[in-house]
């Protein structure tokens, strides 16, 4: 397979332990089959504290396997690439520099000539609405406010790959509904390939062309739903169809289970 | 409370009038402390002053405000036994200023280096732990007899004591760094080298400037304590020219001048650090 036509990501039995402080061993993620085609949106759900977010760092490179392999592009992640952009979950914008600079920031990293990433970056700031704020520190903005700042220093790079980890769990719900359409506005328009964490199983449905449920950890894919439901949509108005409210029930019979799971054992280790 | 609530536009006449009186008792406040202030300092002095000029207290051994004053004035108008009292203060400033300055870069480099280079903290680490345990003030003979009298052993004790506390704090600034900060800035295509300057740098700043604060009154004691052992010029030559006379009030005099530079410096420092840290959430309820 070429690189031209493999699949944008490819996870193969891959598995992640950590060492704990104790000196045990704890995995976070096994034996994990995921397969994310070009330009193909997947929304990964699953219980809290399941190995979403370790799945993500295992693709962006941040962290290796333990066992298994995890392509980009047909090649083997040996580090962090240049196609990645990444939203974290926790706040991650750079808080010594004002908004614009945050934005500016990844253009600047790969050597784009200031005026350019200047420019750029005023474009997104349009985009994400906070033009009028980009001389404010961070501490001087809302939490939504940051996570728009984060977004937009992500897209400024134009990823080929997009990474992120419940980027608008920050969000109020109307600020959280329109970045919702403008985050599928712009991916219908650059073609990246997105991989979607949330814990909101409608805002999955919404968006995604595939939706995955995870397994109570450490996490393996349970099972892959598929979305059919036609393009170009808007998350306020596909929600209401009779097809979408089929779907949750399906999904959410399948994620329940392990949500329950993933409680009970809580209950256990507090007990 | 915060100064908004003060100047916060008022909704209603009666609020504007609570404003108002919030204000004024605000105001009446800083006022009451600072008299207080003063009263304090004025009685400490006074009390000094009658206790040694009643004999309670050793005049001879402890001196008093008022002879203290005059040592300051005759060193001002007709200058000290080793020339003018401002080329004293000049040496003195001298020295500590280029010795903390050099102990600053030098702990930086090397604590940023060291925080961020795991090789180098694992190898070298036990040897600056050693050489941190040692008490560095008697290093201070040792570089009287390898650099002489001038002000290159003063400068050599102000760099030792100064290095140890500023490269601990970087060290550790360095070490501290928000994890997520880095890993999102090579997600964004930082490379090492960014990452050291414009993440690692940037974030330890703050840690590194509690320690300048500490450090310039430990360049000041290298300094001075360089001149009390062994000088040609300098503040610490004037104590011990003063000491070596019996002229108490010289001493308490030059304790008073360099209480003066040292608070002085510390101003400077402070004005930096604000400027510096605007990107910094304001203390909130602080008032200092
Ligand atoms: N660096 C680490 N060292 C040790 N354990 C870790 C580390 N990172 C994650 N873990 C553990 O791995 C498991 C999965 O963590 P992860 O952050 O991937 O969960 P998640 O599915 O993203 O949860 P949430 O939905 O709450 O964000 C957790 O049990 C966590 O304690
Ligand atoms: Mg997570």
């Amino acid at each position: 397979m070429n690189s031209q036509t493999s699949p944008a990501i490819e996870l193969r039995g891959a598995s992640k332990a950590f060492r704990t402080p104790s000196g045990a061993l704890h995995t976070a993620v096994r034996d994990l089959d995921l397969t994310v085609g070009r330009g193909e949106f997947v929304a990964v759900v699953g219980p809290t504290g399941c190995g979403k977010s370790t799945t993500l760092t295992l693709v962006s490179g941040l962290e290796e396997p333990t066992e298994g392999e995890v392509l980009v592009a047909g090649e083997p992640v040996r580090g962090i690439g240049d196609k990645v952009g990444f939203v974290f979950q926790q706040d991650a914008v750079f808080p010594w520099r004002t908004v614009l600079s945050n934005v500016m920031a990844g253009p600047r990293f790969r050597g784009v000539p200031k005026a350019e990433a200047k420019e750029r970056a005023r474009e997104w700031l349009a985009r994400v609405g906070l033009s009028s704020f980009e001389d404010r520190y961070p501490h001087q903005l809302s939490g939504g406010m940051r996570k728009r700042v984060a977004l937009a220093a992500t897209f400024v790079n134009d990823p080929e790959i997009l990474l992120m980890d419940e980027p608008f769990s920050a969000l109020d719900v109307q600020t959280r509904a329109l970045m919702s359409d403008e985050l599928l506005e712009l991916w219908a328009g650059t073609g990246a390939s997105v991989v979607f964490v949330t814990h909101d199983l409608e805002e999955s449905i919404a968006l995604a062309d595939k939706v995955v449920v995870m397994t109570a950890g450490p996490a393996t894919v349970k099972e892959v739903f598929e979305i059919d439901l036609p393009r170009p949509r808007k998350v306020e108005q596909v929600r209401m169809e009779p097809r979408f409210i089929e779907i949750y029930r399906e999904i959410w019979s399948s994620l329940g289970e392990e949500v329950r799971i993933t409680r009970e054992r809580g209950a256990v280790n507090v007990a | 409370m915060s100064p908004e609530t003060v100047t916060a536009p008022a909704a209603s006449p009666v609020k504007t009038e609570r404003t108002q009186a919030r204000a004024r008792a605000a105001r009446n406040r800083k006022y009451l402390v600072l008299a207080s202030r003063v009263a304090l300092l004025f009685a400490v002095l006074g009390l000094w002053e009658w206790l040694a000029r009643a004999a309670v207290i050793d005049p001879f051994n402890f001196s008093m405000p008022s002879k203290i004053w005059d040592q300051i004035h005759t060193w001002v108008v007709d200058g000290t036994a080793q020339g003018s009292l401002w080329e004293q203060i000049w040496y003195t400033l001298y020295e500590a200023l280029l010795g903390w300055i050099i102990g600053v870069v030098a702990g930086v480099l090397l604590g940023i280096a060291l925080g961020r280079i795991r090789f180098l903290a694992d190898v070298l680490g036990p040897y600056i732990k050693v050489l941190n345990a040692l008490p560095r003030i008697v290093l201070a003979p040792i570089f009287l007899i390898w650099f002489g009298l001038g002000p290159a052993s003063k400068v050599a004790s102000a760099v030792v004591l100064v290095f140890f506390p500023v490269f601990f704090n970087a060290f550790q600034g360095a070490r501290e760094v928000d994890r997520n900060l880095v890993a999102n800035s090579r997600i964004l295509g930082a490379s090492n080298r960014q990452v050291t300057f414009q993440v690692v740098i940037p974030s330890a700043t703050s840690w590194i400037f509690t320690s300048l604060h500490v450090s310039f009154g430990f360049a000041l004691i290298g300094a001075i304590v360089g001149e009390y052992i062994g000088a040609t010029k300098g503040l610490g030559l004037l104590v011990a020219a003063s000491q070596g006379t019996f002229n108490a009030a010289g001493v308490y005099a030059a304790m008073a001048i360099l209480a003066v530079v040292a608070l002085l410096a510390e101003g400077l420092l402070t004005f930096l650090e604000k400027r510096l840290f605007r990107w910094k959430p304001a203390e909130s309820g602080a008032d200092r």
